[in-house]
Order: structure tokens, then sequence, then C-alpha cells
């Protein structure tokens, strides 16, 4: 089954290398670039995977993920955080608040694919 | 047997003399036919698989109008040995080792890019690495940071589905092509951003306040480094509303306490008296300081502080840490952590009362000589019983002797910052290239 995932991502070319190589994985890639419509975009589209940037423009990625986590119908969708190295308390922050994984940047493609299939065949 | 030269390797120059066929739109079998090879053979060579003698290599390099040199050598051993550090530091991405040698022969524009990316990423890790406990506490710092990491994560990624798509569309090639290059340049944006920010280029207000000191040399720098107000009846009184102002309760006070130092000093020396006797030549400040009952450290401090001086001024405590900078052109004042351990300054703080002349070449792209005066002052603030406190300052001044007279000892703003590779005195490697220039006197 083709895994729908949502990507949230505000710097265009790392948005464009993620949505390449998950299609190429056989993944349904949909893109935002920034926070502001992302809770509805996720409601509305019930994806198997969000793939989620920490710091964007409108709506944090932290904040997103505090809301989405207090709605029952999105609690337990799988939400993988990207991070920078240096966005520690961040990340610690999103980590309490319940993300599922943490993808650091720069990171690897072959991580990007393990960790993708990894929560969406769980 | 006449010596001849020994075989290319198969690798790489296979795929150059494809790469150079190709590019003059000739066919496989003419060019085989001109150097007298069979196509088959021809082929089997442009793929790598068989090496090519240097014979057969040179009647190529005839046809394909190009020197032997470039079809064996082409990316030179060193690109490889990058590409394959690029490689190992690229946990579970598993690149083709074994087509190395073919990338960089293909590809060797690109591969130069991602090379250099590599090296720029390394450096840019360490920086990283060192400044990481800054960020949630310097916020233009933590923005650039994110900046720089952006932009490599969007190079990592990007050159790793170019090196590793095989079938990539060309449409799609074409855009990551262009990503890359964007994201490159980006890079080195950041990068020049960075070490411009660490370098103390961009002024403590634009750039964000991290530090109350800051905060208030912000407000100096802003000020133009002069107090005339002080002169004025009125003035502390003014001065002290305006630091009110600043942004943190320690900073305030920290200024305020500055302002009324200041304003004593002003009223032993003012600035009418200091100019006439600087007219006059009379600019040794353990002279006025003994003129006007001031101590030579508050004279600096006066001279420093003139409407119009070009004097720059460093003040530190008995532990080297820095309690007053006043830049000047050309000699940078570390903004963050300890200064070069061969500045006069610290030689002073370790004699009191020893006054030090010194003239010295801060590292730098435009190489000046400063004179320097320095001295170490001590107080006994709870008398003999207790602590004995020390002061040394260092007045910087523009070197008007010619160059080449008298000894010039080279000196940098910060271990982490400066380029003088083989510095005797170096605590921590640095972030810049070397400039391979040892520290010492010249």
């Amino acid at each position: 089954m083709t895994a729908r995932v949502l990507l949230i991502e505000d710097e265009p070319n790392i948005s464009e290398a993620i949505r390449f190589i998950l299609s190429r994985d056989g993944c349904d890639v949909t893109a935002l670039a920034d926070g502001t419509g992302a809770l509805d975009a996720v409601r509305a589209a019930m994806p198997d995977l969000v793939i989620l940037d920490l710091m964007l423009p409108g709506l944090s990625g932290l904040e997103i993920l505090i809301q989405l986590r207090a709605d029952p119908t999105t609690q337990s969708l799988p939400v993988m955080m990207l991070t920078a190295k240096g966005q520690g308390r961040d990340r610690e922050a999103a980590e309490r608040a319940g993300a599922s994984h943490f993808m650091t940047k720069p990171f690897s493609n072959d991580d990007m694919r393990a960790a993708v299939r990894a929560l969406t065949q769980g | 047997m006449p010596n001849s030269p020994p075989s290319s390797p198969a690798s790489l120059t296979g795929s150059l003399i494809r790469e150079r066929r190709l590019a003059l739109g000739l066919r496989q079998g003419d060019v085989a036919q001109a150097v007298g090879i069979s196509a088959s053979y021809l082929n089997l060579i442009e793929h790598n698989r068989r090496r090519v003698g240097a014979e057969v290599l040179e009647r190529l390099a005839g046809v394909l109008g190009t020197e032997t040199a470039i079809l064996s050598e082409g990316a030179g051993g060193a690109l490889i040995d990058d590409l394959r550090a690029a490689a190992s530091t690229a946990p579970g991405e598993k690149p083709e080792l074994d087509r190395i040698e073919d990338f960089a022969g293909r590809f060797p524009g690109w591969a130069a890019v991602l090379a250099a990316q590599h090296h720029r990423a390394a450096q840019l890790e360490r920086a990283v690495g060192a400044l990481n406990d800054r960020l949630t506490h310097d916020p233009h710092l933590s923005a650039s940071l994110h900046e720089v990491l952006s932009a490599l994560a969007s190079v990592r990624s990007t050159a790793a589905i170019l090196a590793d798509t095989e079938d990539i569309e060309p449409d799609w090639r074409e855009r990551f092509h262009q990503n890359l290059h964007q994201d490159s340049e980006r890079l080195a944006a950041g990068a020049e951003a960075l070490v411009a920010y660490l370098d103390g280029s961009d002024t403590a207000v634009d750039t964000g306040l991290a530090a109350p000191q800051e905060e208030v040399e912000g407000w100096l720098a802003a000020r133009g480094w002069q107090l005339a107000e002080l002169e004025q009846p009125e003035g502390l009184a003014q001065l002290l509303t305006e630091v009110a102002g600043l942004a943190s309760a320690a900073a305030r006070s920290l200024a305020a306490d500055f302002l009324r130092q200041a304003a004593a000093e002003a009223q032993n020396l003012p600035d009418a008296a200091l100019r006439a006797a600087l007219a006059r030549g009379e600019d040794d400040p353990a002279v006025l300081a003994r003129d006007t009952g001031l101590s030579v450290l508050a004279v600096m401090r006066r001279i420093a502080l003139l409407p119009g001086s070009v004097a720059g001024l460093v003040i530190c405590d008995a532990s080297g840490t820095l309690l007053f900078r006043k830049p000047v052109d050309g000699f940078a004042l570390p903004r963050f952590g300890a200064a070069c351990p061969l500045w006069p300054l610290f030689a002073a703080l370790a004699r009191p009362m020893t006054p030090l002349v010194a003239r010295v070449e801060p590292a730098g792209r435009a190489a000046r000589v400063f004179r320097t005066l320095s001295i170490c002052e001590t107080r006994l603030p709870q008398g003999f019983a207790g602590p004995e406190l020390r002061e040394a300052a260092m007045l910087i001044l523009p070197d008007d002797a010619p160059r080449g007279v008298g000894p010039v000892l080279a000196i940098g703003s910060s271990c982490r910052i400066c380029p003088r590779g083989r510095c005797p005195a170096r605590r921590e490697p640095s972030i810049l290239a070397e400039a391979g220039t040892a520290a010492g006197v010249q």
C-alpha cells in the first residue's frame, strides 16, 4: 500500500529533495511550505505520516505537534520532526509533546527512507 | 627496452575518454578506426574494463584533440581522496565507492563541488559544535547557524540524489543542479556572515546582544564612543536617563557605574585640556596622569573616549576577562571567549605598574601595525586584609613608524577565529583556513 506523507517544510530545496527520495520509494507526498494551514491540511488528509520541520513560519512545528496531540483524531498519528543541530531545547520540548521520531539536519537520504518506512509500516 | 610511461588506470581514464568523445560528437567506431584499435576494444576501455596503454592513450589524445595528461589524470588523487572522505562521513548513505573514479570522471565539476562542500561542511560542523551552547543566548547566532544547517541539509540530500540516482530524469537532474548551485551560494554567504559575526565586524546593536557588557558597548558604539555631555552641568544626569533605557537591568547598572567613573575622570581632565595637551605632543598617559592626579589607566580611558579619538582601548581584570573593548579598524577584539594570549595587555597584567610599549600586527586581510601602551594597576579595596585586585589596560594607537623599523609582534584576536596556523600560543584549532604565518616577533 502506498504510504501517504504530508511534508511541512519551509525550505523549498529540502522539501524538493525529500519529496523526490520518498516518491521514488513509493510514497505519495504532499508538501506544505508553512505552518499556517498545516492543522487543517492534516485533518483533511489524515496521512500515514506527517514530517514536520521544527522552525516554520506561521505556526511553529512544536505548536502544530502540540495541537495534533491534543486532538483525539490526530493524537496517534506518526509525526517525524525535522530539527537542526543546536535546537536541543526545542527538541526536548517536542519529545515531551509526543513526537514519534526525530531527524536531524543535515540527514542522510538512507536514514530518511528507513525512518519513513519504519513509521508507515509499523 | 625503452622507458615508456606506465599504463593509465582503467577506471576514470575510460570515462574521460568517453566523455571527451561524446563532447566532440564522434562515433566510437570512427575513433577506434583512427586510433587503430577495434571498436569493441575501445568500448571496453571507455567502460573502464580495460587498462589503456601509453601508446594507445597518446593516439586517442591526438584523435580527440587533447593531452594525454588530461585523459589520464582528469580528476586528481586529492579529489578522489576528498570524495572518499565525504563518503566515509555519510552514515548509512552507502555510496558506491567502487565507482567513485567513474563519478569523478563523468562529472568532474560536480565532484569538485561535492568535495568542496564536504570540506566546508566539516569546517562548519566544527563551528556548530563549538558554538552550540551559545545558541539559546544569542538569537542572531542561532538564526545564522540555522540558515547554514538548512543549506547544508539541502546540499547533502541533493548531492546524494545526484550521485545515487542513475536513472534520474533530465528535468529533475537540471533542477537539482540548480538547487545545489543555489545552496552552495547560500552556504558560502552564511559561512561568511558567521565568520564576520564572530570576528566582531557586525555591530552589537545590529546583531542581537548577548551580554550586558555588549549592550553597554553597543550603546557607546552607537554614540561614536564619545560622552561630550559629561562636560555639561546636567550631562551626567542626562546620560544616566539615556542608559536607563537599556534592555537588561545588568546593562543599566554597568552603564551607570561606567558613566559615574567617566564623569569623575572628565572633571580632572576635561576634553579641552586633554585636547590641548595632545596638540602639544604631550601624549604620554603616565605624564598626563602625573599632572592631573588621575591613574594612568584613567588617562587611557580619557584618551579613548575623547570625541574624534582614533585610539582603541581594552581593559581586563586579573582573570584576563575583557571588561571594556573600544575597537579600532584593523584590530579585531573578540566578542566571546578569551583573547589572544600574545597581546601585550596580558604581559602587563603579570607585571603591575610596569609600563609596556609594543608594536603589534593583528592577523587580518589588511595587515596594519599599531603602537600599544599597556599597564596594570592594583587596588586594595578592603585594605591589607582583603584581596589585591588588578586591572590592566592596553591603549591601541595608529603606528606612524615606517615598516621594518623595530620589532613587531604578530598577534590575533582569539584562537578560534585566528588564521595564524603555526602560532606557538595557540590554544585550539581555528575555524578559519591557516594563513601559514607563525605568530611571534617578526
